[in-house]
């Protein structure tokens, strides 16, 4: 009987889910949903580690998605809704940080690598077929000498 | 030459890794830096706690500097933040203005009444909405706001009496050798 019990009660746990459940904001119309849950994906929640605006359940996330539902209710574009929270919690907010001197690093830097690592390939392969000819007379195993 | 590429590429990548354990341990990855420093502070006018008659705006407070202290009867830092205030903090002369951050007055009321109050005054942001405009996203945080009504500093987080000695007395000093 106890263990029914227990197995009852384990039963409900499925509830604490929606519990948990972020509160539905009273939307005109699906379009105006659709643009709330995009724009709310696109900033990060300042409380947590790394989880957007849509899906985090701290307190501040909450606040920030009533902050921005009144927002789009006012007319705010997207961009103003962006830079009022930019302005309060910095580019942390954004997912996508602006391209600008200080962020040129994040935005390009993996292009660089990959193009100097361009070069230094197209160096090497350069130098060693100009090198094959020499090479066909010589022992075979001379090209890996040079790793 | 190339025979020394891969030991370079090592080398970068250590100082990389290196360099970010180093940063890692010198910065707090929760905090903000927030863009409100060296910026006129936002506009409120907030009930006071305890007198919802009254209230308390960003003008009543010019003149002279003060410190803005973001709390809550919720907040588990707050409590041991608590001790701080009352002595070190205290003892810097400055007037102590609490925000009650998203809290039932009568919880705040009740948390005080245990702790002691350290605060000239206090005022309610029930919904957190002057909290926003201050950038706050959590308790405890202390601006230190000047007679200009500007804001020069923040700590996010518990103010430990190191705190006090490392960063608010270094930033008053700035101030009064801007007054004086």
């Amino acid at each position: 009987m106890r263990q029914l019990g227990l197995l009852a009660l384990l039963c409900l746990l499925p509830l604490l889910a929606i519990a948990q459940a972020i509160q539905p904001l009273p939307f005109r119309d699906r379009a105006e949903e659709v643009r709330f849950q995009r724009l709310s994906a696109e900033l990060r929640c300042p409380m947590c580690q790394n989880e957007t605006l849509a899906d985090s359940n701290a307190p501040i996330a909450h606040d920030l998605r009533r902050q921005i539902f009144e927002m789009m209710q006012a007319g705010k574009s997207d961009a103003e809704i962006k830079a009022y929270l930019v302005d309060r919690y910095s580019d942390f907010v954004l997912y996508k940080p602006p391209v600008e001197p200080k962020t040129w690093l994040l935005w390009f830097g993996p292009l660089a690598v990959l193009v100097i690592g361009g070069i230094v390939v197209a160096v090497q392969v350069r130098r060693r077929s100009r090198q094959a000819p020499a090479n066909l007379a010589g022992p075979a195993n001379d090209a890996e000498d040079d790793w | 030459m190339s025979r020394f590429l891969p030991l370079i590429g090592f080398v970068v990548l250590v100082s990389l890794f290196g360099f970010g354990i180093w940063w890692n341990t010198q910065h707090d990855q929760h905090e903000i830096v927030s863009p409100l420093i060296n910026k006129p502070a936002p506009a409120f006018s907030l009930p006071v706690l305890g007198e919802p008659t009254q209230t308390v705006d960003k003008q009543s407070l010019l003149g002279k500097p003060y410190l803005l202290n973001v709390f809550g009867s919720w907040c588990i830092e707050c409590v041991h933040e608590h001790p701080v205030l009352s002595t070190d903090v205290k003892a810097l002369g400055l007037p102590l203005v609490g925000m009650n951050y998203k809290d039932d007055p009568k919880d705040a009321t009740a948390w005080l009444a245990e702790h002691g109050n350290p605060f000239n005054v206090i005022m309610v942001d029930r919904d957190g909405r002057a909290g926003i405009d201050f950038g706050v996203y959590g308790a405890p945080e202390t601006f230190l706001i000047d007679g200009k009504g500007v804001i020069r500093y923040k700590h996010v987080g518990p103010i430990t009496p190191d705190v006090v000695v490392k960063e608010i007395q270094p930033a008053l000093a700035a101030l009064a050798k801007e007054g004086g």
